[in-house]
């Protein structure tokens, strides 16, 4: 279906998958019910992990701080119920490997612990800024980041614009619609905190042009010209919603390589994000849930669920109803960068856009043919590489050629796989490469402190 | 507050596949991509057979046949089992038979089927690390291995009308070789007297109307015009090939042909005979294109394009043999692995200058 | 006549090349250090690269420059070192030459698989993918990338397992780098008796993934003599400056019978000492 849409500037490259979004984009936002033992993943965000503060036995209320940033760039984790710390454990993560997790047993009260509300027009940026950051905010759209740091920006670097992403880019994902469609105002309330503690003039929310009903919903809303805010409807193509390539189609301006998009006077927020300033400071709510989509063509139900951080992904499974036919895949968060789970037992984190159970007709099946140099790659790279050349150097193990052509700059979209006729599994070459990299950097530098 | 009912079904844990991102795929897949090629080759293969006759659906035949089972059985010999179900191998021998004359004698097929499956591809280590196009090397390496063969043209069925435009090329009383217009160019610029004479019977309007229906003597697939070019607009439409490739080395052929023949009439014909006669709207189409041995940027593409009509023309016009696109096409490809470290386009947001940041 | 011209023609043409050829071999010959031809000849020429060095010529260049030392070479033997040393006019101490070993015995037969893997077939790429399939995180993902950089193919990936053959193996260390799990240890060639697990987890953990851990008994710490074997946590290893006897894994009895000795000797048919025996 051709959306029309009034952005003008397209970034090179990028695939057009089929959406799948009409799985669940018709369900409502429901909350889950209370289970009796949430799992929470210590290191849930970049940078470092928090510190735990509690110890076995201890008992907690629901929003209470389990664990306390301690670094600049990491945040502080919250209980997700009130209930008791039944053990100081280890479970498999989403990445695949064996994490740190709290496991707290509900008390079946569900208690509240204190909180404080600000009224954002009587407070300070500072106040504001101190409250997200011990609401324990990281970016929502998947990649976790400190949002008290983005918000955060060194002095010498001035920011103007403020972006808002509500592209939703990734096929199934439908939870930032859904907000969007449910509750237009209260994000708008949390982009409003957001202007402030920053100081800009210029709010834009970005949101792509499948998604017609949302953007009118936000266009509807008085908080629009109150707070100053545009929102854009842009192009329908992956990844409309990468950081990049965002800021390129709403400003016209590039990020520098190897930099941050406060280095073109930019800042980059998330919808559910957003929102969950919003809870933060007119609720005083920490943050300790949110809103997933559980859909896939394997699943009895689909639907958008707000789920509680340490909800187990069985638990989540049974929600929508259990499975129909067979699973061949469990992708948490999108399926074009989402990772593959290997356990049941993984739970929900912040980042945790989306659960989808894929069965086998519809997943790629890896084959590492031979490079037929075809360049449909090429077409369809947002940062502008060669994926296909570049992952015959590090079939070859020529990690020098490889940093040479830029390797370090892909940002890991997947678009080259999905369009690669032989089947190679482009982004781990890719993964790989920038891990080998990295690693001869820091030796590098670690050879050069000895001398 | 929903009801969680009981026995519900639960994925298995031991069956789910691990992998990266992505995990969805668009569906191109390289048997695709050699299945639509073939596809856009079909109306020149039937123009040949056509023309030729029966002897060209042997060639063609025997050529593809040869070539998958040499692929097979290297394949096989090499532990790559599967590696020729892929129809690359249909489409070299199809594009080997397009480049043979249709009356060559039937052990030409498996030679030349050796040549470009063995010699010019798995040889290499099999699809994507061939160098060179593996149908050109086969062609080139029967013209220099069997050159009065592969230089004995049969003329089109129609050709034996005397009404016929080209009917005085046919010089065999029995009819049954000819030369091409090429080849008759070639040895009438050494007369200058009667050069002229020549060019005209060439170069006139119902000349050019049969080499665009294809009737005309010259490589099965080479002849027809109107039938490649619907082939390579099909290509380019399905977005399969460059089209500044194909572009590029016919615009270069027609401007120095173009050129030389305005300042020096003598020496060759005017740029519309270079277009419409030998392999050059099959080569550029469909040869010089070919995926693996050309280059990946779109800069890259146009130097590979003006470099193979450089060439060309210059073995066309001052060369020893009559037609250069083979040679040309092999030429570039030589070169494109050069041509594309110096057309490395630069990444999204590069620093070009590291003061301004 | 004109055969005995072109006979003639011949001959000259043929004297003046091997006048040119003698005269630029007397004239602009490159006078190799005879130190260094000695020390080339002698070095065992694997062009192995574990030295750090391109190359066994470029060992020899340096080792004369006294920019590298005789200890430096890995693959030489002891008689080795000490003849390369009489040359430079050194002493060199005593050496037992290492040879490496893969301390995992969880082949496809008795390792359990988490997940079905589907990506490049190459350990340190798997590794990035929810380890690769296998359900041990410690485990040997068996997609032969140590194999691959063996100079001497010393290493065979037997059922999803990497095995070394000790006696091809020259020791010298490439396929210790290319382990992601740091699985192989260079280990002096005289100790045959290795535990074939590394992993940390607990006893009770570990046999629910594979059915031939460590599970940290220490039988063989009660049989071997003292110091022999060394407890590390839930794991036993040997310990490899004070090895046991070779037939330790006979007498101790190992309930999960990750005690062995490397391939290819077998601890069976002890009285006629060790016999190389291929390992079924």
């Amino acid at each position: 279906m051709n959306y029309s849409h009034d952005n003008h500037l397209y970034f090179y490259g990028g695939v057009h998958p089929d959406d799948s979004k009409k799985l669940s984009a018709c369900e409502p936002i429901k909350d889950a019910p209370l289970l009796e033992k949430y799992t929470v993943i210590v290191g849930q965000n970049i940078g470092a992990p928090p510190k735990v503060i509690v110890k076995k036995g201890d008992i907690v209320k629901k929003g209470q701080k389990i664990a306390e940033a301690s670094a600049f760039v990491s945040a502080n984790l919250h209980s997700p119920t009130s209930g008791t710390v039944s053990a100081i454990t280890e479970i498999i993560g989403v990445f695949g490997a064996i994490v740190p997790a709290i496991e707290i047993t509900s008390d079946g009260k569900d208690e509240a612990c204190e909180s404080t509300k600000i009224e954002p027009s009587k407070a300070s940026p500072e106040e504001l800024l101190a409250k997200i950051a011990d609401a324990g905010l990281v970016g929502m759209g998947g990649a976790a980041f400190p949002t008290v740091v983005k918000l955060s920006p060194p002095k010498a670097k001035k920011i103007d614009t403020l972006i808002i992403n509500g592209a939703e880019c990734e096929p199934y994902l439908t939870a930032d619609y859904r907000l969007m469609l449910e509750s237009p105002d209260k994000v708008l309330r949390g982009v409003a905190i957001f202007a402030k503690i920053l100081g800009v003039n210029r709010i834009i929310i970005g949101v792509e042009a499948n998604k017609p009903d949302a953007i009118e919903n936000l266009r509807k809303s008085h908080l629009l010209n109150e707070y100053g805010i545009e929102v854009k409807s842009l192009r329908v193509r992956y990844p409309q919603g990468a950081e990049k390539q965002l800021i390129y189609a709403l400003t016209g301006r590039k990020v520098p390589s190897g930099g941050l998009p406060m280095d073109v006077a930019c800042v980059v927020q998330n919808i559910g994000t957003s929102f969950a300033a919003y809870e933060a400071v007119y609720e005083g709510k920490t943050l300790y849930e949110r809103v997933t989509t559980i859909t896939g063509s394997r699943v009895v139900k689909p639907g958008n669920w707000r789920l509680r951080i340490g909800t187990p992904i069985s638990k989540a499974i049974e929600l929508c109803g259990g499975i129909k036919g067979d699973v061949a895949k469990i992708v948490a968060g999108g399926p074009m960068m989402g990772l593959a789970q290997i356990s049941l037992d993984t739970t929900i984190m912040k980042s945790s856009s989306g659960i989808l159970l894929l069965g086998n007709e519809e997943i790629i099946q890896y084959r590492n043919q031979p490079c037929i140099r075809c360049g449909n790659c090429v077409d369809v790279c947002p940062m502008e590489l060669l994926p296909g050349p570049l992952s015959v150097y590090i079939e070859n193990e020529r990690f020098d050629l490889a940093e040479k052509e830029f390797v370090m700059d892909c940002m890991e979209c997947g678009s080259c796989a999905y369009v690669c006729p032989s089947k190679r599994p482009l982004v781990q070459h890719f993964k790989r490469a920038k891990a080998e990299i990295i690693a001869k950097r820091k030796s590098q530098q670690l050879s050069q402190k000895a001398k | 507050m929903t009801e969680l009912k009981e026995n519900l079904k639960m994925p298995e844990q031991e069956k789910l596949v691990a992998s990266v991102s992505p995990h969805i795929h668009s569906g191109v897949s390289i048997r695709k991509v050699m299945l639509l090629v073939i596809i856009s080759l079909l109306p020149a293969t039937f123009a040949g057979i056509l023309f030729f006759g029966l002897p060209a659906l042997k060639v063609i035949v025997l050529s593809v046949l040869f070539c998958v089972f040499i692929e097979w059985a290297w394949c096989r010999i090499d532990g790559r089992t599967d590696d020729w179900k892929d129809f690359s191998a249909v489409l070299t021998g199809l594009l080997l038979a397009l480049n043979l004359s249709a009356n060559v004698p039937w052990w030409i097929c498996p030679i030349g089927a050796f040549l470009a499956i063995g010699i010019g591809k798995q040889l290499y280590g099999g699809i994507g690390y061939n160098p060179f196009n593996p149908a050109l090397v086969a062609r080139v390496g029967l013209l220099i291995g069997f050159p009065k063969i592969m230089t004995t043209w049969m003329p089109s069925l129609n050709m034996r009308d005397s009404s016929h435009p080209l009917h005085k090329l046919i010089y065999d009383v029995d009819a049954t070789t000819c030369a091409t217009p090429l080849g008759v160019v070639k040895t009438a610029v050494s007369k200058p007297d009667t050069v002229q004479n020549v060019f005209h019977s060439l170069c006139n309007f119902d000349a050019y109307l049969a080499y665009l229906k294809g009737d005309m003597p010259g490589c099965i697939g080479e002849t027809s015009v109107i039938a490649l070019l619907l082939g390579g607009v099909l290509l380019i439409a399905l977005r399969l090939i460059k089209w500044q490739v194909p572009i590029a080395f016919i615009a270069t052929v027609a401007a120095i042909s173009g050129l030389v023949n305005y300042f020096s009439p003598n020496t060759t014909p005017g740029p519309i005979f270079h277009i419409l006669t030998g392999g050059l709207i099959l080569g550029a189409f469909f040869m010089a294109t070919d995926m693996v041995t050309s280059p990946m940027t779109t800069k890259g593409a146009v130097i590979f394009g003006i470099g193979c009509g450089l060439i060309t023309s210059l073995i066309r016009i001052w060369g020893g043999y009559p037609e250069g696109v083979s040679f040309s096409i092999l030429i570039m490809n030589a070169l494109t692995p050069l041509i594309d470290k110096f057309t490395l386009r630069k990444p999204f947001g590069f620093r070009y200058n590291e003061n301004k940041v | 006549m004109i055969i005995l011209y072109s006979i003639l023609i011949l001959c000259v043409v043929a004297l003046i090349l091997g006048l040119s050829i003698g005269i630029t071999a007397k004239y602009f010959l490159v006078e190799q250090d005879p130190q260094v031809e000695k020390i080339l000849s002698l070095l065992p020429g694997a062009n192995c690269g574990g030295c750090g060095f391109a190359g066994c010529s470029d060992f020899a260049k340096s080792l004369s420059e006294g920019k590298a030392e005789v200890e430096g070479c890995p693959v030489a033997s002891a008689e080795v070192r000490k003849l390369i040393a009489q040359v430079l006019g050194k002493s060199v101490s005593d050496y037992i030459r290492k040879v490496a070993v893969v301390l995992c015995g969880g082949s496809n037969n008795f390792a359990r698989k988490i997940s079905e893997y589907n990506g490049i077939a190459d350990c340190r790429s798997a590794n990035i993918i929810a380890g690769g399939g296998k359900a041990c995180r410690y485990g040997c993902l068996g997609f032969a990338s140590c194999a691959r950089v063996c100079p001497v193919n010393a290493i065979e990936i037997c059922d999803g397992l990497a095995v070394v053959h000790s006696d091809i193996c020259i020791g010298c260390g490439k396929c210790v780098k290319a382990c992601p799990r740091n699985l192989i240890k260079l280990v002096p060639e005289t100790i045959t008796v290795h535990v074939f697990c590394s992993s940390k987890d607990k006893g009770v953990d570990k046999k629910k993934l594979c059915d031939v851990p460590c599970i940290g008994c220490r039988k063989c710490v009660k049989v071997a003599g003292e110091d022999e074997m060394l407890v590390d946590g839930f794991l036993v290893r040997t310990n490899y400056e004070k090895g046991p006897a070779a037939d330790l894994p006979l007498r101790a009895g190992c309930p999960t019978n990750c005690l062995g000795n490397s391939f290819p000797y077998s601890y069976k048919k002890l009285s006629k000492g060790l016999i190389e025996e291929k390992v079924a």
